[in-house]
C-alpha cells in the first residue's frame, strides 16, 4: 500500500465518518418538517420561531396537478381555509393522469410507515382491493352519521365504497367514464348524425377517414384502457359486462371476443401518433378541429372550459356508441389512515370534501357532478347539469381504468395484455391473456 | 508520524467500520431481502414471504412483455453503446488534431452529459414528435421545411424499432463523455509512437489503424462498461420521452410499473434481481481484469 493510498483511504473514511455522525445525530432533536407538538417545544433546542402558535398541518395527497383538476383543489382548499383558518393545507400532489405515479409514491409512503393526512383514492376496487384488505384505512361510519350524508349520498354509491357494512372513504364527485366527445362542425361539414350504436360509429367513421379527418382521438396506454373498457360494454351490454368482474360471464366467450375485435376495428381509427399524447392532447385534437371523436371521461369538459371552448359549439358530447342509458362511473374520494400523522385536521379536511360548499366548490370546476344529491344545480355548467340528470336515470356500472370494477393487480394484468395487444393487434393472444389475467388476480377459477 | 502509523492499522479499521456496516445493510442486505422476495409469493400491500422457488422467475421468462423488455435492451444497448462509442471516437480524434478552438469544442461536446436523462428526455420528446400534418413540429417540422421529406419519420412510436429513437437521445448526451474518454486516451499515446511508423512509412490511415486503435483498447473497454450498465438500467430517459408504454418497454420501467401499480412484489423483486445478474456480468469482470493489470503497473 503506498502512502497516497493510505492518506486517501484515512480521509475517505473521515469524510464518511462525518457524514454518518450528522446522519445519526438528527433524530435527536425533531425533524423540522413536522409540526412540533406543544409539550415537546423546546425553547432552548434552537432559535427558530418557537414562541409562535404551533400552526396545525393537513396533508392531502392526490394527483390532481393539471388543468380543472387542480383550479377544482384549489377552490376546495379555500372553502377549507375559510373554515379552517389555523390548519395549515399541505398539498402532496403527484403529477400523473389517473393517478399512475402517485399510487407508487403513496405505496411506497404506507410501507414507510409514513402516511399523509388523507389521500385520494378512487372509489371501489382500488380502495377496498389494496388499502381496506392491508388494514390501512379507518371506516367512516360516525362521521356518516353526524354529519348526516348518508341522507344525501346516492345509495348505489354507499355499497361500492364499503366493506363488511364499513364505509371506507368520502366521495367528492361522480364521473363519467362513457362520454363521446364530437367536433360538432366536422360532424355537421360530412353530414354526419351523432351515432348511438358501434355499427353507426364505426360507419361514419368509415367516412370521416375517406374525407381525410382523423376520426378518433386517442393519447397514451391509459387512454386506450379507457376507449377499451367502454367499447367492451358498448358490446356486451351491462349485464354482461359487469359479469366480467363477478366472474359469471366468461372472459373466454365469443361475445368477448366480438367485443375485442370491435376494439381492434376502432384503434384502426385513431391518430398514428397517440402513443405520444397526453389525454388534454388527445382530447384538445376534438376542439381544435384536428380529430372528430375522442372516447374521455368527463373531466374533459373542465379542461375544454379552461381552453376557453364553448360547449355544444367547439365540442359536444354523447354516451359511448352501444352504451346509451347506461352511465359508467367512478369517484374521486378520500380516506382516513389508521394513523395519521394529524388526525383532528384530517377529520377537519374529510368534513369540507363531504360538505355541501366544498363539493359545490370543487366540482363544478373539475368537471364533475357532486357525490351528494343536493347541490345546487345552477352552479353547473350545461354539460354537467345533463350529466345529474342521466346519473339519476341511467343504469350504473363501474369503469376499469378508474378502480371501480378491478383491484389494482387484476388492472396491472389486464393493461399488459392491452400493451401488447396495442403493439401486435392479434385478438386471439389477448383475449387468451385477458382469461388469464382474471384466473390469477380475478374472481374466475 | 510514525507513532501515528503504528496504530493505523486500528484507525483504520475504527474509522472504516461505520462505513462499512452502512453498506453491508443498506446494500448487501438489501440485495439479500430482494432476493428472498423475488423467491416469495408478495403480492398486495401486505408482505407475505410464502416459498414458492423460483416461480416468479419461470413466469417471467415466458412472459410476453419480459420478452418485449428484453428485445428493447439488446436493440437500446446496440445502438447506444455503439454509436456512442463511433461518435465519442470520431470526435476526439477530430479534436486531437491541434485545430484552433478546441477548446470551446471539447466544451460543447461534453456539456450534455451535465443534464439529467430527466430534461434531455423531455427535450427530445418535443425534438422526436411524431405528429404529420397540420400539426407537425420538432425534427419533422425542420426536415419539412428543408425539403428533406424522405426523413420524416414516427421516431420512438415506430413499431419495435422505436427504442432506438430513444438511444439517439442518450447518444446525444453520452457521446461527449465518450469522445472526453478517447481524447485522454489519444494523449496519453507518445508522440514518438507516431513518428516512428511514419518513419517506417505508414500512412495516416494506418497508424490509426495499426498504432492508434490498438493501443485505445483498454479505454473502449472502460466506455463499454460504463456505458452498458446505463444502457441496462435506462429508466429516466423512456419515461420521460414516451411514459409507461409498452412498445418502449424496458426491465427497469416493467419492475417499477408491476411492483407499484400493480403490489406484484415478488415478480417485481425478480425483475430486479435479473438486472443486477446482468449488470454483474458486465461489470464483475471488468473489475477483476482493472485489479490484476493495475498491480502490474
Amino acid at each position: 500500500m503506498s502512502l497516497k493510498k493510505v492518506s486517501l483511504m484515512f480521509f475517505s473514511s473521515v469524510a464518511l465518518l462525518a457524514v454518518l455522525l450528522t446522519a445519526c445525530g438528527t433524530p435527536a432533536t425533531p425533524p423540522p418538517t413536522q409540526a412540533p407538538q406543544p409539550t415537546e417545544a423546546q425553547p432552548t433546542e434552537a432559535p427558530t420561531p418557537t414562541q409562535a402558535p404551533a400552526k396545525q398541518q393537513v396533508e392531502v395527497f392526490s394527483w390532481w396537478t393539471a388543468g380543472g383538476e387542480a383550479e377544482g383543489l384549489a377552490a376546495m382548499v379555500k372553502v377549507f381555509q375559510a373554515k379552517y383558518p389555523d390548519i395549515e393545507f399541505v398539498n402532496a400532489a403527484v403529477a400523473g393522469g389517473a393517478g399512475t405515479n402517485a399510487r407508487a409514491v403513496l405505496a411506497t409512503r404506507l410501507q414507510a410507515n409514513n402516511p399523509p393526512d388523507s389521500w385520494q383514492g378512487h372509489a371501489g376496487q382500488e380502495l377496498i382491493g389494496t388499502y381496506v384488505k392491508a388494514n390501512q384505512l379507518q371506516p367512516l361510519n360516525d362521521l356518516y352519521e353526524s354529519e348526516g350524508w348518508l341522507q344525501v349520498m346516492p345509495e348505489t354509491l354507499i355499497p361500492l365504497i364499503s366493506e363488511g357494512g364499513k364505509i371506507y372513504s368520502v366521495p367528492v364527485n361522480i364521473h363519467r367514464a362513457n362520454v363521446l366527445w364530437y367536433n360538432p362542425k366536422i360532424l355537421a361539414d360530412n353530414g354526419i348524425a351523432v351515432p348511438t350504436t358501434i355499427d353507426e360509429w364505426f360507419a361514419a367513421m368509415d367516412k370521416l377517414k375517406a374525407a381525410g379527418v382523423t376520426p378518433l382521438a386517442m393519447g397514451e396506454q391509459w387512454t386506450a384502457m379507457h376507449l377499451f373498457e367502454t367499447i367492451l360494454l358498448g358490446t356486451l351490454g351491462v349485464e354482461k359486462y359487469n359479469g366480467l368482474w363477478n366472474g359469471t360471464t366468461d372472459w373466454g366467450s365469443p361475445e368477448v371476443k366480438q367485443a375485442l375485435e370491435n376494439y381492434k376495428k376502432a384503434l384502426s381509427y385513431t391518430n398514428a401518433d397517440a402513443a405520444s399524447l397526453a389525454w388534454q392532447d388527445a382530447a384538445q385534437l376534438v376542439v381544435d378541429g384536428d380529430a372528430a371523436f375522442n372516447v374521455m371521461g368527463d373531466w374533459a369538459e373542465g379542461f375544454f372550459r379552461s381552453l376557453g371552448k364553448t360547449p355544444k359549439v367547439d365540442y359536444g358530447w354523447a354516451p359511448v356508441p352501444g352504451t346509451v342509458g347506461v352511465f359508467q362511473f367512478l369517484s374521486d374520494s378520500f380516506v382516513l389512515p389508521v394513523n395519521p400523522p394529524h388526525p383532528e385536521a384530517a377529520l377537519a379536511w374529510l368534513k369540507v370534501a363531504g360538505s355541501k360548499e366544498g363539493q359545490e366548490a370543487f366540482n363544478p370546476i373539475k368537471g364533475s357532478i357532486c357525490a351528494r344529491t343536493d347541490c345546487d344545480k345552477s352552479l353547473f355548467g350545461e354539460y354537467l347539469q345533463s350529466a345529474m340528470d342521466d346519473w339519476a336515470k341511467d343504469i350504473v356500472v363501474g369503469s376499469l381504468t378508474h378502480g371501480v370494477v378491478a383491484n389494482d393487480s387484476w388492472k396491472t394484468e389486464i393493461n399488459n395484455a392491452l400493451g401488447i395487444f396495442l403493439a401486435d393487434l392479434n385478438v386471439d393472444n389477448f383475449q387468451s391473456a385477458l382469461v388469464a389475467a382474471c384466473k390469477s388476480s380475478g374472481p374466475c377459477q | 508520524m510514525s507513532r501515528w502509523f503504528k496504530h493505523l492499522d486500528f484507525a483504520a479499521m475504527a474509522l472504516v467500520a461505520p462505513s462499512l456496516l452502512a453498506v453491508m445493510v443498506f446494500v448487501y442486505g438489501f440485495i439479500v431481502w430482494t432476493m428472498r422476495v423475488s423467491f416469495s409469493q408478495w403480492k398486495g400491500l401486505i408482505p407475505d414471504y410464502t416459498w414458492v422457488g423460483l416461480k416468479n422467475y419461470l413466469e417471467l421468462f415466458s412472459d410476453p412483455r419480459f420478452h418485449v423488455d428484453i428485445r428493447n435492451t439488446v436493440i437500446f444497448t446496440v445502438v447506444f453503446v455503439g454509436g456512442s462509442l463511433v461518435l465519442g471516437l470520431l470526435l476526439a480524434i477530430l479534436l486531437d488534431q491541434n485545430l484552433p478552438g478546441e477548446d470551446f469544442f471539447r466544451n460543447l461536446f461534453i456539456f450534455p452529459m451535465a443534464i439529467s436523462f430527466i430534461v434531455t428526455g423531455v427535450v427530445w420528446r418535443w425534438l422526436m414528435n411524431p405528429a404529420t400534418g397540420s400539426r407537425i413540429s420538432g425534427l419533422n417540422q425542420l426536415f419539412d421545411l428543408l425539403g428533406l421529406d424522405f426523413l420524416i419519420n414516427r421516431w420512438h412510436t415506430t413499431p419495435i424499432w422505436g427504442i432506438a429513437a430513444i438511444a439517439l437521445a442518450a447518444i446525444w448526451q453520452m457521446s461527449g463523455y465518450t469522445m472526453a474518454l478517447y481524447l485522454a486516451g489519444l494523449r496519453a499515446i507518445s508522440e514518438e509512437l507516431r513518428e516512428a511508423a511514419r518513419v517506417d512509412g505508414a500512412s495516416e490511415f494506418q497508424i490509426y489503424r495499426y498504432v492508434v486503435l490498438p493501443m485505445l483498447a483498454p479505454v473502449t473497454l472502460s466506455a463499454v462498461i460504463i456505458l452498458g450498465h446505463i444502457s441496462l438500467k435506462v429508466f429516466d430517459l423512456i419515461i420521460a420521452v414516451a411514459g409507461k408504454q409498452l412498445p418502449l418497454d424496458v426491465p427497469a420501467i416493467y419492475m417499477w410499473q408491476i411492483t407499484f401499480d400493480g403490489y406484484f412484489f415478488g415478480r417485481g423483486a425478480a425483475i430486479a434481481i435479473l438486472l443486477l445478474l446482468v449488470v454483474s456480468l458486465l461489470v464483475i469482470p471488468y473489475i477483476r481484469y482493472t485489479l490484476t493489470h493495475k498491480a502490474e503497473i
